[in-house]
């Protein structure tokens, strides 16, 4: 092979051709294969993203009622678990004097629940360092504790220690009445 | 697969067909013909028993896949009826999930072999290259895999794994999303893990024909590290190792037996047998042992985006391997400190193990509370695998490179038939002159 390329490039240009037409050529040709290419790899790579009916099934209503002072309430919504826990005052208290505190992810307490809702604490139930569920009320913060990488969370689902960078994310949710609420 | 050629066609026939597609000439040239050093020891068996797990695996990965269901409300249940009611159905499992451990033990060993005898040195580095993309492959496949009897630790290892590339900044959740094709692990991540489990071993196989043309062009290295100087080094692959691997191979799979018939859930989770629950993770969350090392990495770092970033770079080390060893000696034979280095890096990867395989506040010595750092307590897991990790990336980063510019290595042999012809078991006369013609 070798010694046959040696001869071939002036050859190339012997022909009385315009060196730059035929480059043209080569390239627009390239360009167009890889745009064709290019164009047709994204309905394959979107196509994993989810479909229609994954995300028209986002909201749910819940009622209230079902959660006694104290408990915690799990339900599933978009495939992940959702807390609805009803705080008593010693815990909202707690959440409360954490303000102050040296927070990994700072927010008050006051943000993270409706306003003059404090007993109604509304969260996505997966730890954000990896996804696991937190147990309720483990921890020393009295919060949850994350069983996977040992991340503690306080009674206002605030990262206090272990590796999970974030609080306990709040969905969008909003009061329907005193005793339902609509997630999503 | 290259070089020069011995094969002589005998029949018409196969003079017919060598000269359209001469597959029997590559067949012959590199399982027959094949010049093999002379002094291979059993450690280089571990590639005839990879060839013939990834078989296993394919084959038995075919059948159940004929009675599972990738769905999130049959998925649990169509394993357990392979195990109650497809004829068979509980050996071909059994195999399939026991020999995912043997494929593993038998790849750790493969790869450590190479670290100690310098396999992945010059002229062999798209070589290693290559194993390290299989080794990639394997853990993805194995992966998935896993997931699919969608039980608790299936379901919330999916979580925690496809989580960690959540990590990347600003496209991480992206990324996370495009995995799930959803909000959380549902069912269609369960279908896409399933369609790619049964294609990424076809892609194995792939690459292990790369591995293997990529090996027959520099050939075998050999436990000296010495390269082959003459035809006296080496002795063709039939019947030498065709009968070493064979019987090594046999070995092996009685061991692996031994697994699937006395004991096929030693090396699994028995949580794994209870149905998948989004609402409810296990109380001590465990990959598989073979990726043990691996998390104990992850959990040693307390920063989500280090932690994830320390256990990629766990891997990436084995890629970057090659350039990294400074050393012009290929066998540690002839390395006494880069030995010595190496046998605390296995008991490491073996302490990565146990560490990963244990809650990260548990004692490492039980009982003992004195080990007391202001708020860390020494003596716990991840205390250990802190050092443990540490030591894994020095050995990469700072041993490898500064050893083989410090170190004063053992003379090495002229060739490969110099130790054993001068070897004092020779030396008295009457001796036999060629070990291989006494009986």
């Amino acid at each position: 092979m070798a010694d046959t390329v040696v001869g071939a490039n002036p050859e190339h240009h012997a022909g009385g051709q315009d060196p730059n037409r035929r480059d043209f050529i080569h390239i627009a040709a390239a360009v167009g294969a890889v745009g064709a290419v290019g164009g047709l790899a994204w309905p394959f790579i979107d196509q994993m993203n989810p479909a229609g009916d994954t995300l028209a099934l986002a909201s749910i209503e819940f009622d209230l009622g079902k959660v006694e002072l104290g408990q915690q309430v799990t339900i599933k919504w978009r495939g992940k678990p959702l807390f609805i826990r009803h705080r008593t005052g010693k815990e909202i208290a707690e959440a409360i004097k954490g303000d102050t505190a040296d927070l990994r992810d700072k927010q008050t307490d006051e943000q993270r629940h409706k306003p003059g809702k404090a007993e109604w604490l509304v969260l996505i139930g997966t730890c954000t360092h990896l996804g696991c569920v937190p147990t309720f009320g483990g921890g020393e913060y009295g919060g949850w504790f994350c069983p996977c990488h040992g991340s503690v969370y306080d009674t206002s689902g605030r990262i206090r220690k272990g590796p999970a960078p974030k609080n306990l994310e709040v969905p969008d949710y909003a009061f329907l009445s005193d005793t339902k609420v609509k997630v999503g | 697969m290259s070089g020069h050629s011995n094969y002589e066609p005998k029949t018409g026939f196969e003079r017919w067909l060598d000269t359209r597609l001469p597959v029997v000439r590559l067949a012959y040239d590199s399982m027959i013909d094949f010049p093999t050093p002379k002094n291979l020891n059993y450690w280089w068996t571990f590639g005839g028993i990879l060839a013939v797990m990834l078989g296993v695996q394919i084959v038995t990965g075919i059948v159940l896949a004929m009675h599972y269901v990738p769905h999130v409300d049959h998925a649990f249940d169509s394993v357990e009826r392979i195990m109650r009611d497809v004829n068979y159905g509980w050996l071909i499992r059994y195999m399939h999930a026991n020999g995912a451990s043997m494929f593993f033990l038998a790849v750790y060993i493969h790869m450590f072999r190479g670290l100690y005898y310098g396999s992945y040195k010059a002229p062999r580095e798209v070589l290693w290259l290559l194993g390290c993309v299989i080794y990639l492959l394997m853990m993805a496949t194995a992966f998935m895999g896993y997931v699919l009897p969608w039980g608790q630790m299936s379901f919330h290892g999916a979580v925690v794994i496809t989580n960690l590339f959540g990590a990347l900044p600003v496209i991480g959740p992206k990324i996370t999303t495009w995995l799930w094709g959803g909000f959380a692990v549902d069912d269609p991540t369960l279908n896409r893990f399933f369609s790619l489990h049964y294609l990424l071993p076809f892609m194995i196989a792939g690459v292990v024909g790369l591995h293997i043309w990529a090996l027959h062009v520099p050939g075998n290295n050999n436990p000296t590290g010495v390269n082959v100087k003459s035809k006296e080094d080496t002795v063709p692959f039939h019947p030498y190792y065709t009968v070493k691997d064979g019987f090594a191979i046999s070995v092996f799979l009685i061991m692996y037996a031994a697994f699937v018939f006395f004991n096929p859930n030693a090396l699994g989770d028995a949580v794994n047998y209870v149905k998948a629950n989004p609402l409810v993770t296990p109380a001590h969350i465990v990959p598989e042992w073979y990726f043990l090392p691996f998390y104990a990495i992850l959990r040693a770092v307390p920063n989500k985006l280090m932690g994830v970033l320390a256990m990629g770079g766990a891997i990436a080390m084995l890629f970057l391997l090659p350039w990294l060893d400074t050393s012009k000696v290929r066998s540690m034979r002839y390395r006494p400190a880069a030995k010595l280095y190496f046998v605390i890096f296995v008991v490491t990867c073996l302490i990565l193990g146990i560490c990963g395989g244990n809650l990260p506040d548990a004692h490492v010595i039980p009982g003992l509370n004195t080990f007391q750092l202001g708020d860390a307590d020494l003596n716990s897991m991840v205390w250990l695998s802190r050092i443990a990790a540490l030591y894994y990336f020095a050995y990469f980063l700072v041993i490898l490179p500064v050893l083989g510019l410090t170190e004063t290595p053992l003379p090495q042999p002229e060739s490969i038939s110099s130790p054993v012809l001068s070897h004092p078991a020779n030396a008295p006369a009457g001796a036999a002159a060629s070990p291989e013609k006494r009986g």
